[in-house]
């Protein structure tokens, strides 16, 4: 009985807390850049998703570049190593796309949504550059241990029936997640450039009378936005894989992830994240085998016991967002409201 | 001629003309008051003289340079302070925060002015820590008066810094106002409770539509009976 509960356990461990921590985390990093941008930049920035396969495209490049010349790591997926060039041409687009397009709406003070048609119109160009670039099929770039801990050797160490996987992605997702988090809000808390953003974010005429350079602001926060997508896009990339189109999709999970914990908090952006995740996750996964260990044996279930297919996970953020925007539309932790 | 003056300045947000050459100067160590009638020019007055609205006409010298082309940031450099009337402080940071962001252009440790606000305003002290967005009227007036400090400017602007306070703690400001004006700061502010104020005033403006119509001393102007009568409501 108690082995029909630890295995009960280790089934949803494996198929909904891994996951929905790598998962989470990817959202989370992709909503905290949305956060950022509308927080500073006052709109939504819907090139986000285009953005994000643009730093995983020019990291895969890089990947195949170094493979080529038998620069690898050993367990470490090269990716790793090929990140900083990823972020710092990834900054490069940022900065340039931000002078030549959003620079001039905001100087003439154009209102929130015009930015965000701007925004889209950006994101169209990006989405036709980078399927000119690497083509619009999946790409892969993972190399090194696919494992950390394989579900043959869980179930060996433990005699239970169930196996728990950690794959290095899910591994590596999560730890570069919590690291790149502290240091943000190590750098928004601490620094003078960090404070100086929240000031601006916080009330733009006062900062402006304090003597704070919004341009300034504004660079640094589009240099973060950069490191953010990257790191997303790429970690998503190497867990999934590459491939342009899903990068569109994932705007909808993103900006429903930013919105839920609350837009322009950091804090509600990584929740959101870790909300939209484990929600698509708890609705999707098929609790056939779950239940098989709980219940008796004569009220085994025939079916899935699934809730809803995969096909409809896009579904669920929409119907999250909706619930959000109408029940509490500052989020979780008391966002903007939009 | 005052540390700072405005002279005859006419102008307006577009349309028609809301100052229509009123003059306004303050010294240093002096309190000055504008006071008048709702749409008599006083905030605009007073904007103008930060340099947030261009004046048709009309010059403002400080320590009798011409700043008519500076911006609003530039003068703060030049040592005006200025504290809006609403949106004055950052509410989504701590108290702390709100004072190192006023002296966000000081590049020197400013750990001195921040000591010297803490003891004009002890509360600060004690809620250095808490979100400013969380504090009493009375207590947020104090970090926005704060926060313009920490340039250590040698003149500072308030515009209606007893809005919306109780008449204890407007008191409580009025005397912080008067031991800011004894270190030497000259201060110019924009008034509703008209009577109070220019009893620590040493300079009264009454302006109407726009123009000076009396100025004199506080004491002298609560004491003429036609500013009594038409303004101080008997």
């Amino acid at each position: 009985m108690m082995t029909d509960l630890i295995n009960a356990l280790v089934l949803i461990a494996n198929f909904i807390l891994v996951p929905g921590l790598t998962y989470g985390s990817q959202l989370g990093l992709g909503a905290l850049g949305i956060t950022m941008i509308y927080s500073v930049l006052r709109f939504s920035n819907f090139a986000h998703g285009e953005m994000m396969s643009f730093g995983a495209m020019v990291t895969i490049l890089m990947t195949w570049w170094m493979q080529s010349q038998g620069l690898t790591f050993g367990p470490l997926p090269t990716a790793l190593f090929a990140l900083p060039v990823g972020i710092i041409v990834t900054i490069g687009l940022t900065l340039t796309a931000d002078r030549l397009v959003f620079r001039y709406y905001r100087e003439i003070k154009a209102p929130p949504v015009t930015l965000l048609i701007v925004s889209m119109g950006l994101m169209f160009f990006l989405g036709g550059l980078i399927r000119f670039i690497i083509g619009p099929n999946d790409q892969k770039f993972f190399d090194g241990e696919r494992f950390i801990l394989k579900a043959r050797d869980f179930k060996t160490m433990t005699g239970l029936s169930e196996g728990l996987a950690i794959k290095s992605t899910q591994g590596i997702t999560v730890v570069l997640a919590v690291l790149m988090v502290s240091f943000l809000f190590w750098f928004l808390t601490y620094t003078r450039t960090g404070k100086s953003m929240r000031a601006y974010s916080n009330n733009e005429d006062l900062a402006l009378l304090s003597g704070i350079n919004p341009e300034r602001v504004v660079m640094v926060t589009w240099i973060i936005t950069a490191v953010l997508i990257t790191l997303a896009g790429t970690l998503y990339g190497l867990d999934k894989s590459y491939k342009p189109f899903t990068y569109l999709s994932l705007l909808l999970p993103i900006f429903a992830s930013a919105i839920v914990g609350g837009i322009g908090s950091p804090v509600g952006a990584i929740l959101g994240g870790f909300v939209i995740a484990f929600s698509e996750l708890f609705i999707t996964f098929a609790y056939k085998r779950v239940l098989g260990y709980l219940l008796p044996e004569h009220l085994e279930p025939s079916g899935l016991m699934q809730l809803l297919t995969t096909d409809y996970k896009i579904a669920l953020s929409f119907v999250i967002l909706v619930l959000v925007l109408i029940i509490k539309p500052t989020g979780i932790a008391g966002g903007k409201t939009l | 001629m005052s540390f700072l003056i405005g002279k005859d300045m006419v102008g307006g947000y577009g349309g028609a003309n809301i100052l229509n050459g009123c003059t306004i100067g303050v010294d240093k160590g002096e309190i000055a008051v504008i006071v008048g009638p709702n749409g008599a020019g006083k905030s605009t007055a007073m904007k103008a003289l930060f340099g947030m609205l261009a004046l048709s006409s009309g010059e403002v010298l400080m320590d009798g340079q011409n700043i008519m082309h500076l911006k609003p940031q530039e003068r703060v450099k030049l040592g005006m302070g200025f504290v809006p009337q609403t949106a004055n402080i950052f509410t989504e940071m701590s108290v702390e925060e709100n004072l190192e962001m006023g002296a966000f252009i000081r590049r020197d440790d400013f750990s001195d002015t921040m000591d010297q606000v803490f003891t004009l305003f002890p509360i600060l002290k004690e809620k250095r820590r808490q979100l400013a967005g969380e504090l009493s009227g009375g207590q947020r007036q104090q970090v926005a008066v704060g926060r313009a400090l920490m340039t250590q400017p040698q003149l500072l602007m308030l515009d209606e810094p007893t809005a919306g306070v109780s008449p204890i703690v407007m008191d409580e400001l009025f005397d912080r106002i008067i031991e800011i004006a004894r270190t030497g700061i000259a201060i110019l502010m924009v008034e509703q409770n008209a009577r109070q104020a220019l009893e620590i005033a040493d300079k009264g403006y009454v302006l109407v539509q726009g123009e000076n119509r009396f100025t004199d001393t506080g004491k002298a102007l609560l004491a003429d009976p036609e500013v009594r009568q038409a303004f101080l409501g008997g």
